[in-house]
């Protein structure tokens, strides 16, 4: 190919381009509306990264909790808003690939993930980016002054000791409170899973809206021990809390945090291009600022604070179970604990 | 209402309608058409939608049977009773002395009092809840007042209601405590009454009427919140948080609109007796009344100034905590002052342009609502013709006051997110804040703009008309003029409210229109108490610098409208 030849079709592209763009209105500057749950102060990171790929398709985050957006997604599958779901947990992805509401789409370079982490099926919908661990943050000035012994196993913490010290996060609204439930469930089998929780239920000071405010308040002292993720865990301790990470010793639930176009959606085009780098490299170096592992192997490094061989104490997590149960699940245990209006003796 | 029913001679003598009257009836629809559009029918909507399953069939009382069936949602109307009633009590004893001081005493700096008794309207419902955290949390300062006790819960729920509810019963109590008639106390002294008796048979019954309207206003705010018991409530159910927790963390709408029926009927009833007592307290009032003059009286000058000055504490130790707690850098651990929780733009809840929007969405509402509000009010009471149609509207304009802004927001979900409505266009837009706002305190605002414009003598009316002016050339050139610091007040009221409400916005607002009230929730949802507060701070100078403009504004515009008044 010549030089001028090359010039020539630059230039024919750019014409028929631009008058697409005038026939379309505005297409250059395509907007896409993003669903996520990912951690509010990683947001604008995702995108800038994005759009240094593409600077002409702009995104507009709706974010919320993982059970919000769930329950949004699935409110609105009849008249749907959003085009592209990123970041969201791989369970709720599943029970929407149920109802139907993905556009089949294997972005380019999907087969550079780890096999766990990409959907296998004939008609793929969703890719994994990252998997989000389970963790027990506890301040270790609020443990000595109330002299509570370090836990080291989920069950220390049925213990009477910590009566009204624990938060954990409301499994119907947040990701993490039910990546718990669904864990201890398939860990302990239904029956000692819901026994567990009686237990547990006995001590839990608050259940918390969002799966980060455990943490967070444990980091600030107003509980001493939050059931949390391990990310956040390290970014708290991170900015000088006076935390201990505790991975109880049976093993933690985890999630994987995943992605897939909305059917019906308008810009399709732009929503392949926004999958294709959701999987790349480069965005896999993001998600790795805050997690651990990550679907591309080999692209993690170690993060500070970040629990060492935390991929060890990650149990086999049924996630075709948890999509399956989740209203049945959900159900069960607003019936049980949600009912924490009586002030506690 | 009954100030609207014209003579019976009217009807039986029936003009003929002029065009003016035509121009007037045209204007008259169009307002009617707003109330009827932003209030009558979403709550008709969501009454429908209470009676409907998740996919809108219609089950009956199914939703009902179902919510009273389950212990932990209709327990929360035993709790939400309870702290709106244990609030009343309080905050009506506290704002009763405060009144009686400012009123009653020779005290000095009433001026100062006065003023910072109202900032806690500054300020959102949250704010109080999140420096009570700071105070009395586990790591709280105060935590030792306590004595083992949790503020988390209705202790902490109480607190900080009363600190929101206060300058709400102090207006009331004020104005009733204003008007007594100072010749019965000069009657009591000759009597040789001792001063314990004039307080319980002269003061206490002649403000009785305010008392008790007071009570009734601040158990309506109480119980229809959702700021307070949503930031300390820990897990003590109230219904307000329970509508937010059915409709935003379960999606269940149906539930939401149930709830929100049930937390309308107290509202009501409360509004109802609230009504019924303002009736008869404007009655008590004689021509031939002489205001009661205080006489100087060290002691209990003294008394009263450093009771004053303890509840002014308060309400500062409050506002300070949240404004110091803001600049922390990591409470209570590392105490080093610094700006990095005003960095909005990495929190929840939208960021810097969330507060950017909530001064666009302020100013938009105290536009829009004061001419809406205004001219409405100047229908009502200045119409002519369609009498039916002006006590209606009558009965409408007093209807927000008894529905909770929570209830009004889901309420306009069911009503313009349904894509068959004409309006549907305005969901997820600046324009449905500002109209479920403008509507959320549309009562406060029409009374206000009624007491203004009955003080103006219907002459002005007739004059005009036997001069055949239109009667918008007289509502331009002489009613609104007259009528401007009653004008700006109710502008300034809407710019206020309009930056502080959280339940009237919460399940209405977009991605592209973040509020910097509902950043506070979201915030302090996520666990970032620190930003929560320095936002809702952030909101606290804006409305002070707001009301401090609106002061010199109303004082320079008094000048040049008001220098009739002067002789």
């Amino acid at each position: 190919m010549t030089k001028s030849y090359n010039r020539k079709l630059l230039g024919g592209v750019a014409a028929t381009i631009a008058a697409l763009g005038f026939m379309a209105g505005s297409a250059a500057a395509e907007e896409l509306t993003v669903y996520t749950a990912v951690e509010a102060e990683d947001l604008k990171r995702y995108a800038e990264a994005f759009n240094e790929v593409h600077p002409d398709i702009t995104i507009n985050w709706v974010r919320d909790s993982t059970g919000v957006v769930t329950a949004k997604l699935l409110a609105e599958k009849d008249n749907p808003q959003a085009d592209v779901v990123w970041g969201l947990a791989g369970s709720s992805l599943l029970l929407m690939k149920k109802e139907n509401m993905f556009e089949t789409y294997a972005p380019a370079g999907v087969d550079q993930l780890d096999s766990r982490f990409r959907d296998n099926s004939d008609t793929p919908v969703w890719a994994g980016m990252d998997a989000w661990v389970a963790a027990v943050c506890v301040n270790t000035i609020e443990a000595e002054a109330n002299n509570l012994p370090m836990p080291t196993s989920w069950a220390d913490l049925t213990k009477p000791v910590y009566k009204g010290h624990i938060a954990m996060p409301h499994p119907g609204s947040s990701g993490t409170g039910f990546l718990d439930v669904a864990s201890w469930l398939q860990m302990f089998g239904e029956e000692d899973g819901w026994a567990y929780m009686d237990d547990l239920h006995e001590n839990i000071g608050a259940y918390t809206h969002s799966g980060s405010k455990p943490c967070k308040q444990a980091a600030a002292g107003e509980v001493a021990i939050g059931i949390s993720f391990a990310f956040r865990a390290a970014k708290s301790k991170a900015q000088g809390a006076p935390l201990e990470i505790v991975i109880p010793s049976e093993g933690v639930g985890w999630e994987m945090e995943a992605a897939a176009i909305v059917k019906g959606t308008d810009s399709l085009d732009a929503a392949k291009k926004l999958m294709d780098f959701i999987v790349s490299k480069p965005a896999m170096e993001h998600y790795n600022q805050g997690y651990a592992v990550v679907a591309m192997p080999g692209v993690s490094k170690p993060i500070e604070f970040y629990p060492e061989n935390i991929t060890d104490s990650m149990i086999a997590m049924d996630f075709e179970w948890s999509a399956n149960n989740r209203d049945a699940i959900l159900a069960e245990w607003t019936n049980r604990y949600d009912s924490k209006s009586e002030p506690k003796e | 209402m009954a100030n609207v029913t014209l003579p019976k001679s009217r009807r039986e003598v029936k003009p003929k309608a002029s065009s003016d009257d035509w121009t007037m009836r045209a204007f008259m629809l169009m307002i009617g058409t707003y109330l009827v559009v932003a209030l009558a029918f979403p709550l008709y909507a969501m009454l429908s939608k209470s009676f409907e399953d998740k996919d809108g069939v219609f089950i009956g009382l199914d939703n009902y049977i179902n919510y009273f069936s389950t212990p932990a949602l209709f327990n929360s109307i035993e709790n939400s009773v309870f702290i709106s009633v244990v609030t009343m009590v309080i905050t009506v004893t506290l704002a009763f002395f405060y009144a009686y001081a400012l009123t009653r005493s020779c005290m000095r700096f009433k001026g100062f009092f006065k003023i910072m008794a109202m900032v806690p309207i500054l300020v959102p419902s949250l704010l109080p809840g999140i420096g009570l955290i700071y105070m009395f949390g586990k790591q709280g300062y105060l935590n030792w007042m306590l004595f083992g006790y949790e503020i988390y819960g209705p202790l902490g729920i109480v607190i900080a209601e009363v600190f929101f509810t206060f300058p709400h019963a102090l207006l009331i109590i004020m104005t009733a405590l204003a008007i007594s008639d100072g010749r019965l106390y000069e009657a009591a002294t000759v009597l040789r009454a001792s001063k314990w008796k004039i307080f319980w048979t002269v003061t206490l019954p002649g403000a009785r009427y305010g008392l008790i309207s007071a009570a009734f206003v601040v158990f309506t705010l109480v119980i229809t919140d959702f700021g307070v018991p949503k930031v300390i409530g820990g897990q003590y159910n109230v219904l307000a948080v329970d509508i937010y927790k059915q409709v935003i963390g379960q999606q269940n709408f149906s539930m939401g609109a149930v709830v929100s029926v049930v937390l309308m009927i107290p509202a009501i009833f409360a509004f109802y007796v609230d009504r019924q007592v303002q009736k008869k307290q404007v009655a008590q009032l004689s021509a031939r009344a002489v205001p009661y003059e205080p006489k100087p009286n060290f002691r209990f000058d003294t008394l009263m100034m450093s009771y004053s000055s303890i509840v002014v504490l308060i309400i500062v130790t409050i506002l300070a905590t949240c404004q110091f707690a803001a600049l922390v850098k990591f409470w209570p651990y590392n105490l080093d002052i610094g700006l990095q929780h005003y960095n909005f733009d990495l929190m929840d809840g939208g960021g810097w342009d969330a507060y950017y929007n909530s001064i666009k969405m302020a100013l938009w509402t105290a536009a829009v609502g004061t001419i809406v509000v205004f001219t409405g009010a100047y229908m009502v009471e200045k119409g002519r013709g369609f009498d039916q149609g002006r006590t209606l509207f009558q009965f409408l304009a007093m209807m927000p006051m008894a529905v909770p802004g929570m209830v009004l927001g889901l309420s306009y979900i069911f009503f313009f997110n349904n894509p068959d409505n004409p309006f549907n266009f305005i969901y997820g837009t600046m324009a449905i804040l500002v109209v479920s706002t403008v509507t959320h305190f549309y009562t406060v605002a029409h009374l206000t703009a009624m007491t203004a414009l009955k003080q103006m003598d219907k002459e002005f009316e007739s004059v005009s008309q036997s001069l055949q002016q239109p009667f918008y050339k007289m509502f331009l050139r002489v009613t609104v003029p007259v009528c401007t610091p009653a004008v700006l007040e109710i502008a300034i009221y809407l710019f206020v409210n309009a930056m502080t409400t959280v339940s009237a916005v919460v399940f209405i607002y977009a991605t592209h229109t973040q509020l910097a009230s509902v950043a506070v929730l979201n915030m302090d949802d996520a666990g970032d108490i620190a930003p929560a507060a320095a936002m809702g701070m952030m909101i606290f100078y804006t409305n002070a610098i707001a009301r401090v403009l609106h002061m010199f504004v109303a004082k320079a515009l008094e000048k040049r409208t008001q220098a009739w008044r002067q002789r």
